[in-house]
């Protein structure tokens, strides 16, 4: 039997019930419009709070730990050696928190593939000045520009240019609330005292505000230079080598493979912020759960409709069969009707949806914390139109089958012998 | 002789089981030849549309062998005998049957859509042919609930000359017109046995009909009286 008039059937068998068919046909519109527009917010704030950690952290840092040496004198001993040892309370040596031949372990990461880009960091303790107060603080030392590209620092600069840092020398990025605590304005100079016991002037040149007030707190940046200043150490110091992969799962790998290669400490993103995996994970598991109970819930309300037309349609299914339609030529044609309903309504729904998620992203959201954010995120990933229309289709097509299948085994000789 | 046999029941038997076993249908045989008009009469609750149902291969829940066209029902599955339906038997009931979602015409072409043999086109024009030959060509577009009895009846004959089938059967086809529609349309079989030499098998309860069909068969009680 040719499509054609399976559909021609279909249709007009529709036509005559449209009401109902639009409303079955409205429901699914619905739900795929929340389905989509649903988890297009939920993981556009997933990206979101994400991004105000994960984006912002390197993937590998590599780094000298401070950790007692693994090696005691007392294992180097020949007489001691097959004797067990107990030693309490071990201090670490002197440690030099330098990482050896780091300009040649950047040259060398620059190389692999597997790596997007690599930035130098310096990180020490100081204390803001202001006034008989002192205030705790920890300078990062950056590579300007290559911390901008890579780890989205000019996004958290509020005031002021991030590319000041490089060109006005002795120049400091301060934290927001470290800024506000200490009365600081862009142009002033603030002094702060480093750990050696120095006292620095540093020019005010823009503030940086994460979203997290207490890293704001303690939080400032300058060039690595003006950090080597303050410890006064050689242009060639580096203390931390920050990595950012192409692909961001194949960190713990990577970070073991460089700790044995360099020598060094290497922390993958993913020991340091489980627990925000962990927590997108489950809202999205939740949304989902939630835009898929929509879609079933449509599912039913098909089911419940295509139940009604074969009950009205009793008389049209038995005289098709008594005329030679087989039973599977009935099941395909409300099978047929479902589907029709079904890819209606998805279209509908995913217009719909679209919109929706349009009209949330211009809904204005200003929290103090996340400075570059204006409206609600939305995530408009293709994925989620995806699975809408998958699962609808998939959906429908179950509500349709077993009403069509019902239709496929009504006995034309009760029906007609029936009136 | 034995080409133009084309439907034989041997010894059919059907019974209900609804609670008690009752007997409708004992020991039924006979066999139609082509081109004949041939009637089944008999009083209500004689069996005569459990027959028709049947030798129409919908009803398969019976003992005995039925032969339709050369081939035994009993061997078929039930899409092969709806093919048989629509391509070697035509159906006119007592009530209309009209779908009421298509026109008189689309009504007419509903079971060449199932057959698929000819070209939309050509169908439409045989469907029409079909309405012009029955005088209501005027209604072809007509929605079928807007036609009357009468019409709506010889839009069903126009729907079972369609596939252009080997044999026609009618459930009570005058039982629900008034005596000049019923006129009509028993003038129309008649044609068709003679015209289109088309055999016709016809459950009725008007006497006056079945006397004027070529063959009567009678039925009382499940059995056959009269041959």
């Amino acid at each position: 039997m040719k499509y054609k008039y399976l559909i021609e059937i279909a249709g007009a068998l529709m036509l005559a019930r449209w009401k109902q068919t639009l409303v079955a046909a409205i429901g699914v519109t619905f739900s795929i419009a929340l389905f989509v527009a649903l988890l297009g917010f939920m993981e556009g704030l997933n990206n979101l709070l994400d991004g105000i950690v994960l984006n912002r952290t390197p993937h590998i840092r590599l780094y000298n730990d401070i950790k007692p040496s693994q090696q005691q004198p007392i294992d180097l001993s020949e007489k001691y050696k097959n004797y067990h040892n107990y030693i309490s309370s071990i201090k670490p040596a002197n440690t030099r928190i330098e990482i050896y031949n780091a300009q040649q372990i950047i040259n060398k990461l620059k190389k692999d593939d597997r790596v997007e880009g690599v930035a130098a960091k310096i990180t020490t303790q100081v204390f803001y000045n202001f006034g008989n107060i002192d205030l705790n603080g920890i300078i990062n030392g950056i590579e300007v520009n290559q911390e901008s590209a890579l780890f989205a620092f000019s996004d958290y600069v509020m005031e002021g240019n991030y590319q000041d840092l490089e060109k006005v020398p002795n120049s400091i990025i301060l934290g927001y609330s470290a800024a506000e605590i200490i009365n600081a304005k862009i142009g002033d100079l603030i002094t702060v005292t480093s750990t050696e016991g120095e006292q620095f002037y540093l020019k005010v040149v823009g503030f940086f505000q994460s979203g997290l007030v207490e890293i704001d707190k303690v939080q400032s940046f300058t060039s690595l230079q003006t950090t080597r200043k303050l410890l006064g150490v050689n242009s060639n110091f580096i203390s931390d080598i920050q990595i950012k992969l192409k692909n961001l799962n194949e960190a713990p790998a990577l970070a073991n493979e460089y700790e044995t290669f360099f020598n060094v400490n290497a922390e993958d993103i993913q020991t340091a912020n489980a627990q925000f995996e962990t927590g997108s994970s489950v809202r999205s598991i939740i949304s989902y759960a939630v835009g898929i109970t929509l879609l079933i819930v449509s599912g039913f309300g098909i089911y419940n409709i295509l139940n009604m037309l074969i009950y009205e349609k009793m008389d049209t299914i038995a005289i098709l069969k008594a005329t030679g339609f087989a039973g599977s030529d009935v099941k395909n044609i409300f099978i047929t009707i479902s589907l029709s309903i079904g890819i209606a309504g998805a279209l509908g729904g995913l217009s719909f949806g679209f919109l929706l998620s349009l009209g949330i992203d211009s809904i204005p959201f200003n929290t103090p914390s996340l400075p570059k954010v204006n409206t609600y995120p939305i995530d408009y990933g293709i994925q989620y139109y995806t699975i809408a229309v998958v699962f609808a289709m998939a959906t429908t097509f179950l509500a349709g089958w077993m009403p069509a299948k019902k239709a496929s085994k009504v006995d034309p000789v009760i029906i007609i012998r029936g009136k | 002789m034995k080409k133009n046999i084309v439907l034989e029941a041997h010894s059919i038997f059907k019974s209900f089981y609804n609670p008690v076993r009752v007997d409708i249908l004992k020991d039924v045989s006979f066999s139609l030849n082509r081109g004949e008009f041939t009637s089944i009469v008999g009083r209500s609750g004689s069996g005569k549309s459990t027959l028709l149902y049947i030798l129409s291969t919908m009803d398969t829940d019976f003992t005995g062998e039925l032969i339709v066209d050369g081939s035994s029902v009993h061997t078929k599955t039930e899409k092969e005998l709806a093919a048989i339906r629509n391509e070697k038997i035509g159906f006119v009931f007592q009530f209309h049957y009209l779908l009421n979602e298509f026109s008189a015409l689309k009504n007419v072409m509903l079971p060449g859509f199932k057959l698929n043999k000819v070209s939309q086109e050509e169908l439409e024009h045989n469907a029409y042919a079909f309405l012009k030959d029955l005088g209501i060509e005027k209604l072809a577009n007509t929605m079928a609930y807007k036609l009357s009895g009468g019409e709506k009846q010889r839009v069903a004959i126009a729907r079972a000359m369609i596939n252009d089938p080997l044999i026609i059967m009618c459930d009570e086809p005058t039982g629900n017109l008034d005596s000049k529609n019923a006129d009509i349309v028993f003038n129309i079989f008649k044609e068709l046995t003679q015209t289109y030499n088309k055999t016709l098998l016809m459950v009725t309860h008007d006497l006056d009909f079945a006397e004027k069909t070529d063959r009567i068969i009678e039925l009382d009680d499940g059995k056959i009286v009269r041959i």
